[in-house]
Parts: C-alpha cells; sequence; structure tokens
C-alpha cells in the first residue's frame, strides 16, 4: 500500500522525457516535494507506482540571461532563486513572493516550478511570475514548446501540462530602463497559511506616465488571470489620484471574489484589494523612478 | 526496490539500502541511532527535524533519504564531542542556548540549533530580524523565543570572533533584572537547569527515541466519526496480513474497559453494540513488524457504525429530548459559587453592564506527540516508557485496563517535549500494554500529528456571560456569571477545570456580592480536559474586557478601577476565602504602571494620563499604537478538599553527591532545576551535586501529579522536608561521633563541619553506611487541608497574582494585529530559579498571543477541521514581542521558601490585555476569541476611513 513504489532521479532532461513515458504509471514528477509528498501522504493525490525526482537535473537549476530574457530553472529551490544577483535586479516581486512563502528549510527544497505545476491558483510564487509575464519552458518527447504561463492552469490543483511533459523552467523579460516589480500579501495568523489576497505589479514608467503595467491578483478564480481592463485603463495614463481611483473601480468589478470560511470574507477581499492596489502600484512605481543600480 | 545511499553524516561516511518512501528523519532516528533529531509534525510545519544537508538547513522529515545520497550531513550531535576526560566541548550556541536559559522542554531545541547554525553560516552577523527570519518555521510551545534569540546573537558574536567550540560550563551569573534577594545559598539564583546540557546536544532521550529489541508497532483504528453505536467489526483481513502479530477489540481487554482521571467514562476500545462519542474513539488495536504494515492493517479493519446526529454545543446538549452520551445525562456538572447577595448588590450599583464572551477550544500542540513504548518483563510485569503528567495514574489505569495489581506495572517516564495539561489523561499507555500483553513482544504506540489533534482533550470552549454592577468610583459592588463549558465526549477532568473557570470568573477582586453558575457539558466534540490556566484563562477573558468596558464607562483609568477593586491581604475571595497573606496584586499593578509609564515617556513622550491613549506611528498614520491591561490570579494546588500530598525521596552518596527522587513530572517547566536547587540549598551542596531522577513509579515515590501550578509548592516542600530530616539524620551522627551538640554542625559547599573540623560530606556517608546508617530520607508532605466549594474556609492554600500590559500595532486598512511589548509581573511568592522562572514568563506570555490571535481549533459537526498542524496555527518567533519580566515576591508562609505556583499564571492574563489593548487602539471591542482582523478591517471601513483615505498621492 505505498505512496509510491519507485523512484527515479535522472541527471538529464533526455533522460528524464524517457522516463515520463517508458516508468510504470501513474507518475508524479518530484520536485521540492513540499506540496507532493504532503498531499500524497495526507491523501490529496492518490498513490503513484513512480516518483519522477527532477531536482538533479543541472538545466532545471539553472539562472541565467538567456535569449534576451532571464531564464529560472523550474526546480532550483526558492532560496536559491531568490538570493541570485539577476533575479533579484529583475524580478523584485518574485524575490518578495519567495522571501514570504516559508521558513529557510522549506525555501531550501520548495520551487517555483513546483508551485506553478501544482496549479493552486493564488499561490505566491505564480501570482509574481504572472505579472512578471512569465512564459513557461516545456519539454516532451513531441518537441518543445514555449506558452504562457496561465496555459498552463486549467482549474485549482489542475495542471494543464500532459502526461509526457516535463515543466523545465520560465522565461522573464528582462527589467528595462525605468522598470519595476512588487508583491505583498495580506495573511490571516491563524489556521490554513493560503493568503487572504496577495496581490503583484509589474509597471514601466514614463516620466509621470504609466508606460506599461501588468496585474496580478489571487485568489481570484479557478486559474490565475490577469485583470486585462484594469491593465487598459491605468496603461498610458498619468499618474494621477482620479486615474488610480478609476483603476481600483474596475478592478475591484473585474475580479470575482468568494467568501472562504475561517479565512476570509469576499467583502474583506474586496476592502484589502483596494489597500493592496495602492500598496504595490506606488511601491513599484517608486522603484521604476529610481536609476537602475546594475 | 530498495535504494544504495552512501553519505557523510557528521563526518563519517555511511552506506545503507533505503526503501524509495524512508524519509531522512527516519534514517538517522531509527537506523543510525542520531536520535537528535525531532519529529514533531511530518508536515514541513514545526522545524524540529532540521538538519544540514551540504550546508543548508532543511527539514528531514519530509526529505527523502534517496536525496541525500553523495551528501554531507550534518546533525546536532555532530555540533559538540566530548574529550577523553568526558569534557564537553560545544558550539558557541550550544553554550548560549544553555546560558541564556532558551531550553525547557528541550524537544525543538536541535531543530533550533540546527536552523540558527545554518543562519550563521551565510550570515555571521545577523541582526535581530535576520536571525526572527531564519528561525520563523521553527517552533518552540515553551516558547523560549525571546532566549532563543539573545542565544543566537550571542553565540553570533562569538563565532564573529573565530569561535568554533568552547568548553561546556555551569554559568552561575548574579545576573541584573531578575536577581532577588539573596538570604539563602542557591535558592533564588539563576542557575542553568540540569538537564540543558543534554538537551542541546541531542543527548536527552525522549520516548520515540528508544528502541527494544524485537519491538513492534501499534496502530489503533479510531471511529472517524462523531456520534454512532458500533454495530460490527471485522478484523479478518487485518489479521491475514502478513507482519500482523495481535488485532484486539473491546472483547480482548481482560481488566475494566473505562479509565479517566475522575470519572471512568472513556472507553479503552469502544465496543460492538456500544456508543461512540467522538472521532478520536478507539475501536480496535493492532501490532505488527513496522508501523506501516500495523497502519495498513488498521486501515483492513471493517467497522460498521450506526451514524447518530452528533450533539456539538452544550446548550443543545441539555436539550429535554438530547440523546443521553453518558448514563448520567449529558450535565457533567452544575458548579455553584455563591457569596453575599447579588440582587441586592444589584439593587445598590450605580452602574449595571451585561456582556456574553465566547471562548473557542484551544490545543496544546506540544511539539513531541504522545508515544507510550510497553515492554514485558521476564517477571510477568509490564513496564510503560511514556512521557506522562501524572506517572501513577498511568500506572492505576493501566492496571485496572490489564486486570492486574498496580505493582505489576511500573511506568517509566522519559523527557517529555512538552505538556502543559494535555499528557495527563491516558493516550497510548493503554493500548501499547494490552498489545504487549498479547504478543509478549514491546510495542511502541506513537502518535502522528494528525492523531494527537485529533484525539487528546483540548481547552474547554466557553460561553461566559458576564453581568456586574459598580458604584461611580468604580468600587463592584456585584458579579454574577453564567458559564457553559464544553467538555466534549468525555469527562476527563472536566468538573475540575470548569469548576476553576467558575471560582475565578469575578477576577481578582474583593466583590461583596457574587453568584457564578457553570454546566460542564457532555458533547460529540473531541474532549476537553485540563489545559494550562485550567478554566482562568477562559473566565479570566470575560471578566477583564468588563473590567475595561466598565472603565471605559466611568471614565477611570484601567490601572485604577483594578486597584480599587484587587485582592489584597485582608479581603474575601468569591468563595468565601479569607486572604490572610501573600497577595500581591497590587504590586504588580504598580510595578507595571511604573514600567508601562517609563516605555511610554521614553519611547513617546506619553504623560501618566495618555497611558492608554491611541497614537499612530508618525511614518505610518495607518499603524495605530496603544496600551492594554488585564489582571488575573491563580490558584496553587488541587484546592476544593482534595488531599495535596506529594512525596520525595533524598538520599546521599559516598562521592559527595545527593539524589532527590519523586514521580512528579518535567515537562520542561524546570521542576528538576527546582527540586535540584532545594536539595542544593537545605544539603549545603553544589547544585550540579544532586541529580534528580523524576517520574518513574519503581524508584520515585509518588509526588502526585503535575497539574495545577502545585509543584514547585507540594513537591518542593516535600523535596525541602526529605532534605531537610537527611541533613539532621547526619548531623545527629556526626553530633554523636563527635560528642557536639547537633546544631553546630554546619553544611556548606558540600562539606560538613563540627567541632573545629571539616568533613567530605562522602566521607561522613560512607561512615554512616559502614555503620549501618542510610543516608536516605522519604518525606510525604501533606499540603494545607483545604475546603470544597460551598463550605465555609481556604478553598485553596495559596494563590498566584499578576497584571500584565500589551501594547499593540493594529494596522488599520488591514486589520493586522502585532503585538510589540508585553510587561508581565508576576507574584509568585519568592523565585527558586530566576532563569527558568524567566522562561516561564516569556513562554506564558507567548502561548497568550497565541490563544489571543493565532490559535483556534475548528470543530464542525463533530469533525475536526484543525486536523493539521499546517491548520492550528501556534505562535513563532516572529508574533514575539519585547517581554519585560517582572518578579514579585509576596511570600507564602507554607511555600518553600515562600514559592507558589507559576505555570499557569504567566499565561492567564496576556490575551484580555491584548484584546483591551486592542479597544484602546481602535475602539473595536472583541468578545470572541481568537481576534478577528477582518472585523477591525471593516469596522474601521464602517467609521467612514478607507473609502476617501488621502493617500498622499
Amino acid at each position: 500500500m505505498s505512496l509510491w513504489v519507485n523512484v527515479f532521479r535522472p541527471r538529464s532532461v533526455a533522460e528524464a522525457l524517457e522516463i515520463l513515458t517508458s516508468a510504470p504509471q501513474p507518475l508524479a514528477i518530484l520536485a521540492g516535494g513540499s506540496d507532493l509528498l504532503l498531499d500524497l501522504e495526507q491523501g490529496r493525490h492518490p498513490p503513484v507506482q513512480t516518483l519522477l525526482d527532477v531536482t538533479a537535473i543541472p538545466d532545471l537549476q539553472t539562472i541565467e540571461a538567456r535569449d534576451e530574457a532571464l531564464f529560472l530553472g523550474a526546480a532550483c529551490p526558492i532560496a536559491k532563486a531568490i538570493s541570485h544577483p539577476l533575479i533579484q535586479y529583475h524580478a523584485q516581486a518574485l524575490v518578495e513572493a519567495g522571501s514570504l512563502i516559508a521558513g529557510p528549510q522549506v525555501c531550501n527544497v520548495a520551487t517555483f516550478g513546483g508551485n506553478v505545476a501544482h496549479a493552486l491558483p493564488a499561490a505566491d510564487g505564480t501570482i509574481a511570475l504572472l505579472a512578471l509575464d512569465a512564459q513557461a519552458e516545456v519539454l516532451s518527447p513531441r518537441g518543445r514548446r514555449q506558452t504562457a504561463l496561465q496555459s498552463l492552469f486549467l482549474g485549482p490543483g489542475r495542471s494543464a501540462l500532459e502526461k509526457d511533459e516535463l515543466l523545465v523552467g520560465f522565461y522573464l523579460p528582462l527589467r528595462g530602463e525605468n522598470e519595476a516589480s512588487a508583491f505583498r500579501r495580506v495573511m490571516r495568523p491563524q489556521g490554513v497559511a493560503l493568503p487572504i489576497l496577495n496581490m503583484a505589479v509589474w509597471l514601466r514608467r514614463a516620466g509621470e506616465r504609466i508606460a506599461a503595467l501588468r496585474l496580478a491578483v489571487g485568489p481570484a478564480g479557478p486559474t490565475p488571470q490577469r485583470p486585462l481592463q484594469t491593465e487598459a485603463v491605468l496603461s498610458g495614463q498619468r499618474w494621477t489620484s482620479t486615474i488610480l481611483e478609476q483603476g481600483l473601480r474596475t478592478l475591484l468589478e473585474e475580479v470575482r471574489f468568494r467568501s472562504s470560511p475561517y479565512r476570509a470574507s469576499a467583502t474583506y477581499r474586496y476592502h484589502l484589494l483596494r489597500e493592496l492596489f495602492y500598496e504595490t502600484l506606488t511601491t513599484a512605481w517608486e522603484r521604476a523612478g529610481q536609476p537602475a543600480d546594475v | 526496490m530498495r535504494m544504495d545511499l552512501e553519505f557523510t553524516v557528521n563526518g563519517e561516511r555511511r552506506t545503507l539500502q533505503v526503501s524509495p518512501q524512508e524519509m531522512l528523519a527516519s534514517v538517522l532516528r531509527y537506523r543510525l541511532g542520531l536520535t537528535g533529531t525531532k519529529i514533531g509534525c511530518e508536515e514541513l510545519e514545526c522545524g524540529a527535524c532540521t538538519v544540514l544537508v551540504d550546508g543548508e538547513a532543511v527539514l528531514s522529515c519530509q526529505y527523502p533519504a534517496w536525496r541525500a545520497h553523495g551528501k554531507e550531513m550534518l546533525t546536532i550531535e555532530g555540533l559538540a564531542a566530548q574529550d577523553a576526560e568526558g569534557n564537553w566541548q560545544l558550539h558557541p550556541l550550544q553554550q548560549a542556548f544553555i546560558e541564556e536559559g532558551a531550553v525547557q522542554c528541550g524537544f525543538c531545541i536541535p531543530g533550533q540549533i540546527m536552523t540558527a547554525y545554518a543562519l550563521l553560516r551565510h550570515n555571521p552577523s545577523p541582526d535581530r530580524d535576520e536571525v526572527r527570519r531564519a528561525l520563523k518555521d521553527t517552533l518552540c510551545r515553551c516558547g523560549g523565543y525571546p532566549s532563543i534569540e539573545r542565544a543566537v546573537l550571542r553565540a553570533a558574536e562569538e563565532v564573529r570572533q573565530g569561535k568554533h567550540s568552547v568548553p561546556f560550563t555551569l554559568r552561575r551569573s548574579a545576573q541584573d533584572v531578575l536577581r532577588t534577594e539573596a538570604t539563602t545559598r542557591w535558592v533564588g539564583q539563576e542557575i542553568v537547569r540540569p538537564d540543558a546540557l543534554e538537551k542541546v546536544t541531542g543527548k536527552a532521550i525522549y520516548t520515540d527515541d528508544l528502541q527494544f529489541p524485537g519491538m513492534l508497532y501499534g496502530a489503533v483504528r479510531r471511529a472517524g466519526v462523531p456520534h454512532a453505536i458500533l454495530r460490527a467489526v471485522d478484523v479478518s483481513r487485518a489479521r491475514a496480513l502478513p507482519g500482523v502479530y495481535a488485532v484486539l477489540t473491546a472483547a480482548d481487554v481482560p481488566g475494566e474497559n473505562n479509565h479517566g482521571l475522575v470519572v471512568y467514562d472513556w472507553p479503552v476500545l469502544v465496543g460492538v453494540g456500544e456508543r461512540v462519542r467522538y472521532v478520536g474513539d478507539a475501536i480496535a488495536l493492532v501490532a505488527a513488524e513496522t508501523q506501516e504494515i500495523a497502519q495498513e492493517a488498521a486501515a483492513l479493519i471493517e467497522v460498521q457504525l450506526e451514524a447518530l446526529p452528533p450533539l456539538t454545543e452544550p446548550r443543545a446538549a441539555l436539550a429535554s429530548d438530547a440523546p443521553q452520551l453518558h448514563p448520567g445525562g449529558n450535565l457533567l456538572k452544575h458548579i455553584k459559587v455563591r457569596k453575599g447577595d447579588v440582587e441586592q448588590g444589584f439593587a445598590e450599583a450605580e452602574i449595571v453592564l451585561e456582556r456574553t464572551f465566547y471562548t473557542p477550544i484551544y490545543e496544546h500542540a506540544f511539539i513531541e506527540p504522545e508515544c507510550s513504548i510497553a515492554v514485558p518483563q521476564p517477571d510477568g510485569r509490564m513496564e510503560i516508557y511514556v512521557g506522562s503528567q501524572i506517572p501513577y495514574a498511568d500506572r492505576a489505569q493501566v492496571a485496572r485496563a490489564l486486570g492486574w495489581p498496580q505493582e505489576r506495572v511500573r511506568i517509566v517516564g522519559q523527557t517529555m517535549g512538552g505538556g502543559f495539561g494535555g499528557k495527563e489523561d491516558i493516550a497510548g499507555q493503554i493500548h501499547a500494554a494490552l498489545l504487549a500483553k498479547a504478543t509478549g513482544r514491546p510495542v511502541k504506540v506513537l502518535f502522528d500529528r494528525h492523531e494527537s489533534l485529533l484525539v487528546h482533550p483540548k481547552r474547554h470552549a466557553t460561553e461566559i456571560r458576564v453581568k456586574m454592577g459598580a458604584r461611580r468610583d468604580g468600587r463592584l459592588v456585584a458579579v454574577q456569571t453564567e458559564l457553559y463549558g464544553d467538555t466534549g465526549a468525555y469527562a476527563s477532568l472536566g468538573e475540575k477545570v470548569m469548576t476553576r473557570a467558575t471560582t475565578h470568573s469575578a477576577g481578582p477582586y474583593d466583590i461583596p456580592h457574587v453568584k457564578a453558575d457553570c454546566y460542564a457539558v457532555y458533547t460529540n466534540n473531541p474532549p476537553a480536559g485540563a489545559f494550562r490556566g485550567f478554566g482562568v484563562t477562559q473566565s479570566a477573558f470575560a471578566i477583564e474586557s468588563m473590567m475595561d468596558i466598565l472603565a471605559h464607562e466611568l471614565g477611570i483609568d484601567p490601572l485604577e478601577i483594578r486597584r480599587r477593586n484587587a485582592l489584597r491581604v485582608g479581603s474575601v475571595t468569591s468563595t468565601g476565602q479569607v486572604l490572610r497573606e501573600s497577595v500581591g496584586l497590587l504590586e504588580c499593578l504598580e510595578r507595571v504602571e511604573a514600567e508601562m509609564a517609563r516605555l511610554a515617556a521614553e519611547r513617546c513622550g506619553l504623560r501618566r494620563e495618555q497611558l492608554f491613549a491611541p497614537h499612530a506611528d508618525p511614518q505610518a498614520p495607518h499603524l495605530i499604537h496603544a496600551w492594554g491591561i488585564a489582571a488575573a490570579y491563580k490558584n496553587t494546588g488541587l484546592g476544593g478538599g482534595a488531599p495535596d500530598k506529594a512525596a520525595a525521596e533524598v538520599e546521599l552518596f559516598a562521592d559527595g553527591t545527593g539524589e532527590v527522587r519523586t514521580s512528579s513530572a518535567e515537562l520542561g517547566q524546570g521542576l528538576v532545576s527546582v527540586l535540584q536547587l532545594i536539595v542544593a540549598e537545605e544539603l549545603g551542596l553544589p547544585p550540579e551535586r544532586v541529580r534528580v531522577l523524576v517520574m518513574d513509579t519503581a524508584r520515585t515515590p509518588d509526588g502526585g501529579p503535575t497539574t495545577a501550578s502545585r509543584q514547585t509548592y507540594v513537591t518542593g516542600n516535600a523535596a525541602r522536608l526529605a532534605a531537610r530530616t537527611l541533613r539532621q539524620a547526619v548531623a545527629s551522627y556526626l553530633a554523636e561521633r563527635y560528642d557536639r551538640p547537633p546544631q553546630e554542625v554546619r553544611f556548606i559547599e558540600g562539606l560538613a563541619q563540627v567541632d573545629g573540623q571539616t568533613l567530605p560530606l562522602g566521607q561522613v556517608v560512607a561512615e554512616m553506611r559502614q555503620q549501618g546508617i542510610e543516608p536516605r530520607a522519604l518525606y510525604e508532605y501533606w499540603a494545607p487541608t483545604t475546603r470544597p466549594l460551598g463550605e465555609p474556609g481556604d478553598m485553596h492554600f495559596a494563590f498566584s497574582f499578576a497584571v500584565q500590559a500589551a501594547e499593540v500595532e493594529v494596522n488599520t486598512r488591514t486589520g493586522e494585529v502585532r503585538v510589540l511589548q508585553v510587561i508581565s509581573a508576576n507574584d509568585v511568592g519568592r523565585a527558586i530559579n530566576p532563569l527558568t522562572l524567566r522562561g516561564q514568563i516569556e513562554g506564558g506570555v507567548v502561548m497568550g498571543i497565541g490563544t489571543a490571535l493565532t490559535e483556534t481549533f475548528i470543530v464542525e459537526n463533530g469533525y475536526v477541521l484543525t486536523d493539521r498542524l499546517a491548520r492550528y496555527r501556534i505562535p513563532s518567533i516572529v508574533h514575539t514581542p519585547e517581554i519585560v519580566p517582572i518578579i514579585v515576591e509576596h511570600p507564602t508562609a507554607e511555600g518553600p521558601y515562600g514559592a507558589k505556583g507559576v505555570g499557569e499564571i504567566v499565561s492567564i492574563p496576556t490575551a484580555p490585555a491584548i484584546t483591551n489593548a486592542i479597544y484602546n487602539a481602535v475602539g473595536v471591542r472583541f468578545d470572541r476569541l481568537p481576534v478577528d482582523q477582518e472585523v477591525i478591517a471593516l469596522q474601521g471601513r464602517r467609521d467612514g476611513e478607507g473609502e476617501t483615505v488621502d493617500r498622499g498621492l
């Protein structure tokens, strides 16, 4: 009655793909394991025949500037990722999210790739990656594909990754002149660790104008989505309290919050959205106004 | 599938084969014997299992062993070494943890030290915030965070100076804040507790660290439904599973099938045709070759249950048509307190207020889950290894279930990883014994965190209505309370707990007219029993909230209104007890006020009249700060007419050492230190020459239950008087031998002085033994007689008093609350060891912060929602404020050196001090715990804030 029977720990992507298709099914891909192992042990994930441990594959551990983007390996531990100078410069929101996820022991094994593959719509890492416009790189015997992060989500805990697919990593746009990001969340001190509300912002500033902006808010639906109408309202506009108020009104219309017992009522989430909206936007705005420090 | 694992552990290469399911913690603990690494939750929440893998801290309980292949492990055992003479060389962190008093129950300590060690590897100069970030998910339920933080910062400095190894020393400081009047040699000194060294090196043995040849593993099939009639049990598939040695049901219980501490109402195993009363009820037991097989077999047991609608609320359970859960009905007890005539009092009152308060169920969440190992002996006896707060009660209950005389059972208490009242009842002791008897082999019954959360008794959820009448000047004239306590499926200590809640429900005040009625009621929720505070935590929240409401209504300062009503010498309590001595409440109020005034003046220039006024953070106006206070009292000892006695035995040895023996429990609180210092004091021995042996029913006399803050007083007195008796015996021997009067014999620093000669005590002892005189004394101490509730006289022989002030920061935008500072003044009679007392004070505050802000044990329709530690949040170092401990000493004449209880009082006022502070900050009054930040945020909005706030854009 083992929860898993076989374990494979390939050293290369090619080997991993081979195991994905040839090893006894059902199979689960294991990165840090901080979600998957507990899900298996606590009965939230059905037992599997095979665990494919992808943490020994160098490609999945890599952090580097690659093809005009920043590549973050899917199985790179959060602690390593958020202390990396490239991530710290190009992905401030991800660093802020990662440093809130857990204590150092968990961050030394848990990964952003696992966060995304686990497909919880409001995971801190996911919300940050979404605002940063992360593209996921996926490999399978059929080849390599790049896809928008959102497209990997089907529903709470349901990933769009196919059985023969391996999430290799993420490409994040390099941070340009006058661009910055920010992340903030509100928790409850009791009970479940999931945030009541989290929010990430990326924006490009042109003087006193918001040249471009991306937002992500969780948990605002079964899959993570960017509030595109709000982004449209704010993009290209001058930074004034009127336009921010208008953006907030649009956002309040655009997101759909639910009441979750013991965690937060929808009313409270709408209330907090206002707070996080101003806080994250202001932080990103101020950061974007500062001269680049690299 | 077997996998090769070749790795380095503490510098040594190890090769073994592991299964794909094995986790690193299991390999280290059970296969390599490195039991310093602890397992507390197996869900990545507690941090107890932290080890270093290639220099990085990881949680070994969920770190697959195969991943360690080719890597270097460092565990707590790898940090220290003993030289050829046996002297310890410690890492500076270990020595700093010892000296700062950061070690209490010790179960989390290896994890704390390893996490801190990893921090210092990366960052040898951490500041306070960096220490807190690093340790934020390494939990300590004793709440030793302030001391842990101090220890890490101090060790960091030594590491920066290049020290990586320091000799173990017993520092004795005559240090600062807590230093008390020195009329004694050892009592009152800050002394390192005797078990600190073994706890920082991973050498301390907790029950699950033990292994016995041929040991089997037990598992319990639990009902999983809150209310049902058991119709059938089929164990055939479980029995047929290879590796299973025994499967037992109620029919196999040879003795009495019911256990309990006061009422025998809790079935060892629910029998066919009998009632299931909560989700944790046990139906069948399995013993098997491995834990996994035992669990698989337990799952294969087929159980037919006829489900019944659960009773989930005391009032519903008292309805006339409610099903009766126990033969005596659902009302466990109606408890009454009567003093004066409340109707007359309310008629005389110039203001009458009435409110109702609610407190939820709380969970002890000791980091060490329950573990019992039963070991059959060749002579037919049974030994039970267990961490228990009441070893002799365990013995009685195990013997009763086995149908044996008590002497055939021996409880061998092990180091305990916290108890807080949650290890008073039977957990796995009887089940392990039944399985060991059936198989003839040792059997371990170890709860995982999930089972621990489901099974053991919790703190009573309460509903408390308070009606309060006062004069305009704030003098209370009448208080009437009505309490409902949910005692859950079984009585446990429910009647006693709710009695304490009731007698203390009018607070530590002298009130002419008091009437209190309490209904302790059975339901189908998990049983409720003892939990630090013993009911007073709940009633203090209600009455201390009311005191502030009254103060606010009358425009009187919260300190002043308490001062006007405070119990003092000569006052009469709600139960009619005249307090003749040792009432330090007024001094607690004064000391707290002085400290508040000092801090307020220093920090923000507040004047005395503004101590409770809210003030906004100038940098962030949405952050509002304010202070709040609460007072409390708590009995020492069982009281209420219960005979309260303890026995201790003290012996001297020819090597110049002494030993004190009693069955009383060390659960982290520091009893071993108290007993050591008392015996050292009486015999004139240096403390390190006094060994303390506790919790063994074969080798230690009965010290009674470790509950009711009674051990320092009751067992402390037993040890003191045993030591004194022994000292007199030695003095008599020497007096006779040297022909001097006994009062001329002196005992100093391990030496006896008589007739101008100085003799090593060991030498005297050796001589006495040669002459057939046993240098040993047993003393059975009987605490002063108390009277039952309702009869005139003393219901308790002593009370401790406390006042706490909490400063909170409320974020009016999000509703988030932080506790910034707590001043905690406690009248403990006399501080025996201020170092361990400080740990108790700090830990009590931290636990109280959990009560106020983070904790709530949620049961829905009889099913436990908070069945994982991830869902039951206990405070971490990030919740920990600055804590200013203040010791107030109003000695009680009969207490040892004047000491009275401390274990509970330090935790009781915290929650109402915090909720009163929140009210003072933002005007939101909480009538239920824990604080719901959503209410604060939305209330602020209703008040018109938030919608149009100018954000300075």
